[in-house]
């Protein structure tokens, strides 16, 4: 007799099928950079035609003549009209389509049929792709002050930790403070992830500082009698600094604090990033000779004509110090601060107390968390991080997330703050929010919040803190300020201030709060732009030889991490949070390094830049 | 130093060696086909591709550096397995009719697939399919390509030009140019490429079949010239040695296969240097007038590179015609004269070591003579050895004979024009006679000879002064030289400038050789026939003494200016970027759809 049911289990095919699903998965999070996107358009329509189970003619019959007219202008056989033919054909597929799998697949190649229109005629008009071929070193190309990342790693593996210095510090004057705080987007892209999971990129960094100790900056070149000025002093006004001295330019820093560092002092807690590492970055750019005037405030002690006059060049990189305000009843109540300021006294050492207190801190972003997790380390007694999306749309790192949990904050998400409620005083006693649930995906892409039928919630808090964005502080009585657009100055790619003969910007007075490294970045360019603006071609280059790849690189091994202090002792203090990777565990990694400058096109065009 | 293990021999190396170039220094030969020493090694083909002790996968040996106490396996089952596949592989994409194509014989590919005993191919054989520009004087045929980018890495590399592209991804990644026609990119037509692809993938236009007509036409009168780095290269590909190859051979076989007049390109190389030198003496005289460096003018590469490249130089570059098109232009005016033969039915060829000179004659200026094209048609030595053995000359009953008068007769001073240094060697000895009225030693210039890519000198000639010039071969050399020139830092009086590495003698129509770059060889060779020559003077050559005497008039005189000079002005045409165009159609049609 059959049994009337069984248990599943998965036969041996369909186990080794879902491995492999496993592993295109990890290969496309890993986006191979340099594709031609019509290829790879293709390639998914037909896998995704491969899951289709063949009843509806729109899925079963259209997705294949969608292909073929792909590979038809992918053969050089096309025309322009097939284009319309295309998105025709793909509407009608997302109309009719019974179930998601024709029709998301279809909605791919529409989407792709828009968003890369130019490839597709540059294949119909010329025959093959639009422009040349970038198949970069993918984690080189994934950072955006294109550090020579597999150059570093070799060099650590073979314990020259200095040149590992000197070689970051071709791109990036700040491989201290990077390797305590970078998010590491070079790691989204490692090839490594294709096998297993990315190389620890950051921890490698991390040895090369730990290991190498002091490393003298290389000599400028010879003087220009050029000036340029640099109008605020973070980690983008630095950088520009830094490599403009090396130019062999005369560079001046105007900062309105009291120190320099902006954002990565005024903005990164110590445990994070400890003082006396951000100092020593800042120490060797300073040894350049660089001239820095702190507690001067541009427009108000000098004004920017004046700077005009008297300068050369000038770049402006205020960033964002401005916390903005979510204008809700009791915002301006006593206990209610933003972000930014609360940040920016401890970054002068003012510490408050928070002893006792209930500690609420509105947003998600790694500003909410940093302001959460020094509120534990102020003595709080409950800190509340409140937000009105989930978890998983928070925009704060995964790992500053887990961080603050594990210190003991509690994550009351979904949750949109309504009113701060006083007390006779004028003084917070409660965030009185209401319950949101999760719905429809924005044009962002993004599920929006909306209000759940539940009824308002309290939220006890003697403190609020406010971390929901930044702007900037406009420069005063300026003509740049004419530049900027909201909260932001606009500048072209090339970090020029409208037509501003002279004047450059970047960081994140331009793009807004952003990454430390998106901040070197664009020191590093605007650094290049104002040498040309000044009419030099001064390279920045490293001469050191790179150690061969090993032979034997790719057996599958698990990523070493870098280990956090355990949360119970790490909050009561502001010493660095993490702990240092074992020499073996550093010896593990670097080998884990698939040196993509040397194998496959990096042997070719995709290899190593030794100058910019 | 380095000791490996390679199939059991021990082996002491350079520890930076490759496996590759450490196995050829001990006699082991590793197959490899992408590689190209010092240029490509990429290791692309997999072919070169060894086993090691320890190791789990296979690793190129063009691209391993050895390691202390390594253990190298170059023929075991699997790298048989493994090279003989990937050469299956790249047949299975390549068109395999060897019968028709023009390196049937000198092709790496068949080579390669023939010393591994590949019969069949066992994948199906699908060869990729391109479209090429048929106007231009070199053919890609993407069914012959195998993507070994040795095509990109000398145009990269070696002449800094940059025109070879790759484009797209994956299996339809492809060899290209930007444009859909060759004259739209800044190409020199120098055919570096040609001469560095192992496969018949990259070839020059075969005009061979105007010629063969015209010889069958008794109407039409063959003129012949033959340039002077062809005598050294054309038994290359007759399969005679150097001591069978003679330049009077060369003109035996010529007159039997039915060329009415054969001519020798170094009458108009001597007549060239009487027109350049005292163009130079000229310009020095009254230097104000002019731009410096005098660039020479006899490489089409060359002329090409420096309008396109440096327009500011232009009034810098010599306004002499190259020995080729004054040839051509005496021959269909002053020979025509004397001969009584109608310019309009000559038919003027030149053989060339050089595939710009296929597109040179068609120049602006180049209609001077008689209002035809002055050269008709032009053939690369390679072309010149496919028509030799299709007319089936027995070449061991020819005797050897004489170069026709009167445009045959040259000197020693001609024919190094074919090796870079030689036109600033014939130049200045040239030069020194017209300023002291007395020969120097005709080796007194020898400085300015052999293969390195830039080479400079400065000599005294007593009732002059001192002159300083230049030699460069190679357009990434050229580039070199016009960047410092540019910014200052080097200052000339007169300098020689040929796109090709070497000179003519490693041009981009010279026979092809695996692996071997023959400029430096042949560039001996010439200077040996300048050697021996009876004559080593340009302004020595009664020849072109008559021909000024009895119809020129002086060097730089009217007649010569007519014929043998282009009007300075005269530019190419600026290059039409097509990619640009598709761009902006791209962005009009995502304009109109929103």
């Amino acid at each position: 007799m059959l049994d009337r049911l069984t248990l599943q289990n998965k036969s041996h095919s369909q186990e080794v099928l879902e491995m492999l699903y496993e592993d295109v998965e990890r290969r496309l999070a890993t986006s191979i950079s340099g594709a031609c996107p019509v290829d790879v358009a293709l390639n998914l329509l037909t896998l995704c035609h491969a899951q289709s189970c063949g009843k509806c003619v729109p899925c079963r019959i259209g997705l294949q003549q969608l292909a073929s007219m792909i590979r038809a202008i992918l053969d050089g056989k096309g025309e322009a009209s097939d284009l319309e033919r295309i998105e025709e054909l793909a509407m009608v597929i997302m109309d009719t389509a019974d179930c998601v799998i024709g029709a998301e697949a279809a909605k791919q190649v529409f989407l792709g049929v828009r968003g890369f229109a130019s490839d597709y005629l540059s294949h119909i008009m010329t025959g093959h792709c639009s422009g040349d071929f970038k198949q970069a070193i993918p984690c080189v190309s994934a950072c955006p002050a294109n550090v020579d990342i597999p150059g570093y790693i070799a060099l650590v593996e073979a314990e020259r930790y200095e040149d590992a210095i000197r070689l970051i510090r071709k791109d990036n004057p700040f491989p201290t403070v990077c390797a305590y705080i970078c998010e590491n987007p070079c790691e989204a892209h490692c090839r490594r992830n294709i096998i297993d999971s990315a190389v620890n990129i950051r921890g490698i960094k991390k040895a090369a500082v730990d290991y190498a100790g002091d490393v003298p900056a290389p000599m400028p070149e010879n003087k220009t009698n050029k000036r340029v000025a640099v109008i605020g002093g973070g980690p983008a006004g630095l950088t520009a600094a830094y490599y403009l001295r090396l130019m062999g330019h005369q560079v001046t820093i105007f900062e309105k604090r009291t120190q320099l560092g902006g954002m990565l002092r005024y903005g990164i807690p110590s445990y994070r990033l400890p003082r006396e590492k951000l100092d020593s970055d800042i120490y060797t750019i300073l040894s350049l000779g660089v001239q820095v005037k702190t507690s001067f405030e541009v427009g108000r002690q000098l004004s920017m004509e004046d700077l005009k006059q008297s300068f050369d060049a000038l770049y402006i990189s205020i960033g964002t110090h401005a916390g903005k305000q979510l204008g809700i009843l009791g915002e301006d109540a006593r206990g209610v601060y933003s972000a930014v300021t609360m940040l920016r006294q401890i970054g002068d050492g003012q510490m408050p107390n928070f002893s006792g207190m209930k500690v609420a801190v509105i947003g998600g972003g790694n500003v909410a968390m940093d302001c959460a997790r020094t509120a534990v380390r102020l003595g709080a007694e409950r800190v509340s991080c409140v937000y009105r999306r989930r978890q998983e749309d928070m925009t704060a790192l995964a790992e500053e997330i887990e961080g603050a949990v594990a210190e003991g904050v509690i994550l009351e998400t979904l949750q949109a703050p309504v009113a701060i409620e006083t007390n006779e005083d004028d003084s917070a006693v409660a965030l009185i929010v209401q319950p949101q649930m999760i719905s429809y995906v924005d044009r962002g892409g993004r599920p929006k919040p909306t209000e759940a039928s539940l009824s308002e919630k309290r939220i006890p808090a003697d403190i609020v803190l406010i971390a929901v964005g930044q702007a900037i502080e406009p420069l005063k009585g300026d003509h740049a300020a004419d530049k900027m657009n909201g909260s932001r100055i606009q500048t072209d790619a090339a970090g020029r201030v409208g037509n501003l003969s002279g004047v450059f910007a970047g960081g994140d007075c331009v793009t807004g709060p952003e990454t430390v490294i998106k901040a070197i970045a664009a020191g590093k360019t605007a650094a290049a732009n104002i040498d040309s603006y000044l009419g030099y071609e001064h390279q920045i280059t490293s001469e050191i030889a790179i150690p061969q790849p090993h032979l034997i690189n790719r057996p599958p091994c698990g990523r070493s991490t870098i280990a956090h202090r355990h949360a119970a002792e790490r909050k009561n203090d502001f010493s660095s949070i993490v702990c240092e990777m074992s020499e073996r565990e550093i010896k593990q990694e670097t080998s884990r390094c698939l040196r993509c400058d040397c194998y496959g096109y990096g042997s070719f065009k995709g290899g190593r830049q030794v100058k910019w | 130093m380095v000791t490996v293990e390679i199939d059991g021999h021990i082996i002491t190396a350079e520890a930076d060696m490759t496996i590759l170039s450490a196995a050829r220094a001990a006699a082991i030969h590793i197959p490899s086909l992408c590689y190209l020493e010092n240029i490509n090694e990429i290791a692309a083909c997999r072919v070169c591709v060894v086993e090691i002790e320890g190791l789990d996968h296979l690793v190129p040996a063009c691209a391993t550096k050895i390691q202390e106490g390594m253990r190298v396996f170059t023929n075991t089952m699997r790298v048989q397995k493994a090279r003989r596949i990937n050469v299956e592989l790249l047949l299975s994409q390549h068109d395999c009719q060897c019968a028709l194509c023009l390196r049937n014989g000198n092709c790496e590919l068949q080579n390669l697939a023939g010393d591994l005993g590949i019969l069949t191919i066992p994948f199906p054989v699908e060869p990729r399919t391109g479209s090429w520009d048929s106007l231009a004087p070199f053919v890609k045929e993407t069914e012959k390509c195998i993507q070994c980018m040795r095509c990109v890495q000398v145009c990269d590399k070696i002449q800094e030009m940059h025109i070879w592209q790759v484009f797209g991804s994956g299996g339809r990644s492809t060899i290209g140019i930007p444009t859909a026609v060759l004259s739209d990119t800044d190409c020199t037509y120098c055919g570096q490429c040609v001469t560095h692809c192992p496969t018949g993938a990259l070839h020059e236009r075969d005009d061979t079949a105007a010629v063969r007509r015209a010889l069958a036409d008794p109407e039409t009168t063959t003129i012949i010239q033959v340039a002077p780095a062809v005598r050294v290269a054309w038994a290359e590909g007759m399969g005679l040695s150097e001591t069978e190859m003679s330049t009077e051979k060369m003109v035996g076989i010529l007159k039997a296969m039915g060329f009415d007049y054969v001519f020798d390109t170094n009458f108009a190389a001597d007549l060239t240097i009487l027109e350049e030198g005292s163009e130079l003496l000229e310009r020095l005289q009254d230097k104000e007038s002019h731009q410096w460096p005098m660039f020479t003018s006899c490489c089409p590469a060359w002329v090409k590179f420096l309008k396109q490249q440096y327009p500011l130089f232009n009034d810098a570059l010599s306004t002499v015609k190259s020995p080729q098109q004054m040839f051509g232009a005496v021959t269909k005016s002053y020979f025509s004269d004397t001969s009584g033969i109608d310019p309009h039915k000559m038919m003027v060829i030149s053989i060339m070591p050089c595939i710009a000179k296929k597109e040179e004659n068609k120049l602006e200026n180049m209609r001077s003579a008689c209002g035809d094209l002055d050269v008709d048609v032009i053939l690369t030595t390679r072309e010149l050895i496919r028509l030799m053995k299709a007319q089936h000359v027995n070449i061991n009953q020819i005797d050897s004979q004489p170069f026709d008068s009167p445009l045959g007769s040259s000197t020693g001073a001609g024919v190094i024009f074919g090796a870079s240094g030689g036109v600033m060697d014939a130049a200045l000895r040239s030069a020194y006679y017209l300023i002291e009225g007395k020969n120097a030693d005709a080796d007194a210039f020898n400085v300015v000879r052999g293969i390195k890519g830039w080479k400079e000198a400065t000599f005294t000639i007593p009732s002059f002064g001192q002159i300083r010039v230049a030699v460069v071969s190679g357009l990434g050399n050229a580039k070199a030289l016009m960047e410092a020139v540019s910014k200052g830092e080097a200052a000339y009086d007169f300098v020689e400038v040929m796109a090709c590495p070497g000179g003519c003698a490693g041009g981009g129509g010279q026979p092809i050789h695996e692996a071997m770059e023959c400029a430096e060889a042949r560039g001996e060779q010439l200077w040996l026939i300048d050697q021996r020559a009876a004559i080593r003077y340009s302004h020595e050559n009664e020849a072109v003494l008559t021909l000024y005497r009895d119809f020129l008039g002086k060097p730089l005189g009217a007649k010569a200016h007519a014929l043998l000079h282009t009007d300075e002005n005269w530019h190419h045409k600026a290059a039409y970027k097509s990619q640009e165009m598709v761009k902006a159609i791209a962005i009009n049609i995502a304009m109109s759809r929103k």
